[in-house]
């Protein structure tokens, strides 16, 4: 049939009905366009966001966690990247041979691991901090639903002969405990992310902004000598253990500059292991435990009565009989001499002259001094914990306390107050501030005495190592040494325990123009011998003499063999 | 006015392929960044490892351990030192 000759083409519609089509279509293609023109131009937004996220990307930026070194750069703590497996268990599908392998990899028995997925349906951590070679053979296996974050994990390669110092971190890498918490804010970095297109392989093709810069963390420099603080934790480590004490701690300080050179503590831990600890292993004793230091406080007596003219150093003091009442309480010495000197009440550490000194005194005065060198108060360090011990007001000492913190009992303070405590007498009557970290430009200290007074007690410190002295054994070979011996009852429930003592010695050397102080406290020494002369004071000789050679420090003694007194001959000091 | 039409259109095809070879070369030129800033921050890691490593060697109670048991030596006593005293006032540090 011809097309031309359809009938339908003879039909004559109306106009109307043309145009109407013509004018629905058009409106159709105006609501089109109005709602493309409202979708791109006024209300994009989502669209884009849509559009964006199916090339760009959004990275973390990691930022690394700063090293701790010592004043040498010698790395003491560093975080290397570490893997963290984890599974959606849900997901995972394994053969009993994958699992095997996976097992193996993680070091871990297959059981545990089953027992993890079981626990668990949306999350679970297999294994935290593994290496990153292992991280790899990990991958390798390609077991759905095993997934893997990088991590940061700190490492101690010093051990645990400065563990208590630097502290550790946590999993996510933030400090908790020691250096690592006290400069938290130093060390930490901040992570930062950025913004880039990937193309559908996954490969980055463009950087289109940084939305942070990520900040690695600063690197610390710290006053610790790691030479030093190695000899100082081994000397200290022999101590104890041959003494069969529970706890030991010394502290090194350079007495120009105020910086703790060491600081070991014992008992100790690996920090790199942290499995099982306990809190005394946890502790630094140095900073955060105060005790009754006993004599060693006596030269700060001796100095307030000297400041003030009260005596000299040959004034006679009373002291025959070697002992003394006040009110219902009695002072004794451990040994019974005539009359002494100040001078030779500091050499044999005599507790009746010094509490006889001390009644002399006004107890204000004696407060003053005691503040002026930071007793009482917890020191500036920014350390965690920091102990303050205890100093308390003047107003309510009665003569019997007075006369008993002549000794060091009825006060508490930590070994680290006590050390600076003694740089007055190793510094002219100056008292260092004390640092973590490294100082480079020399600081300024306080004058706490004159410089006459501290050269007075530095030469009768002196004496108190010399034989007829109560530590003879604190000598160090080519070098003099001055210091002071402490033996204290421990303080136990509210009294003193009969049988536990804390022996302790803090010197200085070269008595010429000292270069370091040292301060050493042994904790409930049950070897049978339990003086500071005999139990602290070897452990000062040892680290002193080795540190002083280690810095090149030049002998103000002749260097001649030195001889020690036979065993339990020399004088003990009253406790 | 064909043939400036002509030469319009010649000129416009250099161009958009030119600027396809460059995005191209942005492009390879950025991932040879990428990888050369991950391989930085890869031997960044590394060094770090090996620092660790360093130190875990030169720890001084190894050494004094090997010195003293492997290589005998010992500190030499007091009547085989001498001490030169430095001639400046310098002490030596």
């Amino acid at each position: 049939m011809n097309y031309a000759a359809s009938p339908v083409l003879a039909l004559r519609l109306p106009l109307w009905r043309s145009r109407l089509l013509l004018a629905l279509i058009a409106g159709g293609f105006l609501v089109l366009a109005g709602r493309a023109v409202y979708l791109q131009g006024l209300n994009n937004d989502f669209l884009q966001q849509k559009g964006e996220s199916r090339y760009s990307r959004v990275l973390e930026i990691s930022a690394t966690r700063g090293k701790i070194t010592d004043r040498h750069g010698e790395a003491l703590a560093i975080s290397t990247p570490v893997k963290s497996v984890w599974a959606i268990p849900e997901e995972v599908q394994f053969s009993t041979q994958q699992r095997a392998k996976l097992a193996a990899l993680l070091e871990m028995p297959p059981r545990e691991i089953d027992k993890r997925l079981n626990d668990a349906t949306a999350f679970v951590y297999l294994k935290r901090q593994i290496p990153p070679e292992v991280a790899e053979r990990v991958s390798a296996l390609h077991i759905p639903g095993l997934f893997q974050n990088q991590e940061y994990r700190r490492y101690y390669p010093g051990g645990e002969v400065m563990a208590q110092v630097l502290g550790f971190t946590g999993a996510d890498d933030v400090g908790q405990d020691g250096i690592e918490l006290a400069f938290q804010s130093t060390l930490a970095g901040i992570s930062g992310s950025r913004r880039v297109i990937k193309d559908r392989m996954g490969h980055i093709v463009e950087d289109t902004e940084s939305i942070r810069e990520a900040q690695n963390g600063r690197d610390l420099t710290l006053a610790l000598d790691a030479k030093l603080q190695n000899l100082a934790f081994s000397q200290l480590k022999l101590a104890v253990d041959s003494n069969k004490a529970k706890a030991g701690a010394i502290i090194v300080l350079d007495a120009k500059s105020g910086e703790v050179l060491a600081l070991a503590n014992l008992p100790t831990y690996n920090p790199n292991n942290r499995s099982r600890l306990s809190g005394a292993q946890l502790r630094n004793r140095v900073i955060t435990d105060s005790f009754e230091p006993g004599s060693t406080l006596k030269p700060f007596t001796v100095a307030v009565a000297i400041e003030e003219g009260k005596v000299r150093p040959d004034s006679m003091i009373a002291t025959a009989g070697g002992q003394m009442t006040i009110g219902h309480a009695t002072i004794h010495d451990a040994h019974r001499f005539g009359d002494m000197t100040v001078a030779q009440v500091i050499q044999r550490s005599s507790n009746v002259g010094a509490a006889k000194i001390a009644l002399s005194l006004p107890a204000e005065d004696m407060w003053t001094m005691f503040d002026k060198v930071g007793f009482g108060a917890a020191p500036r360090l920014g350390f965690p914990g920091a102990a303050s011990g205890r100093l308390r007001p003047y107003k309510s000492w009665r003569p019997i306390e007075q006369a008993t913190m002549a000794y060091g009992h009825g006060i508490s303070v930590s070994l680290l107050q006590l050390a600076r405590a003694y740089t007055i007498f190793a510094d002219d009557g100056e008292l260092m501030p004390l640092s973590l970290l490294r100082v480079d430009a020399p600081l300024v200290g306080k004058q706490v005495i004159s410089a006459a007074t501290a050269h007075k007690l530095r030469d009768m410190l002196e004496l108190a190592v010399q034989p007829g002295g109560t530590a003879p054994r604190a000598r160090v070979m080519g070098y003099r040494v001055a210091g002071k011996t402490g033996t204290a009852h421990k303080e136990e429930n509210g009294g003193y325990a009969k049988n536990k003592y804390v022996a302790s010695f803090v010197g200085l050397a070269p008595a010429s123009d000292p270069r370091l102080v040292i301060a050493v406290m042994i904790d409930e020494p049950t070897g049978g011998q339990y003086y500071g002369g005999v139990v602290a004071a070897p452990v000062f000789a040892a680290v002193m003499g080795g540190a002083l050679r280690m810095l090149g420090v030049p002998p103000d003694a002749p260097l001649q063999p030195l001889e020690l007194p036979p065993e339990g001959s020399e004088i003990k000091e009253g406790d | 006015m064909a043939r400036i039409n002509l030469i319009l259109l010649a000129l416009l095809t250099a161009c958009a392929l030119g600027l396809v070879t460059s995005q191209d070369k942005t492009r390879k030129l950025f991932a040879e960044l990428e990888r050369e800033q991950e391989q930085a921050k890869q031997l960044d890691v590394e060094w770090g490892q090996l620092q660790l490593e360093q130190s875990t060697w030169a720890m001084h109670a190894r050494v004094e351990k090997i010195a003293r048991e492997r290589l005998h030596m010992s500190e030499p006593d007091a009547k085989r030192t001498q001490i030169v005293m430095p001639a400046a006032a310098g002490s030596g540090r």
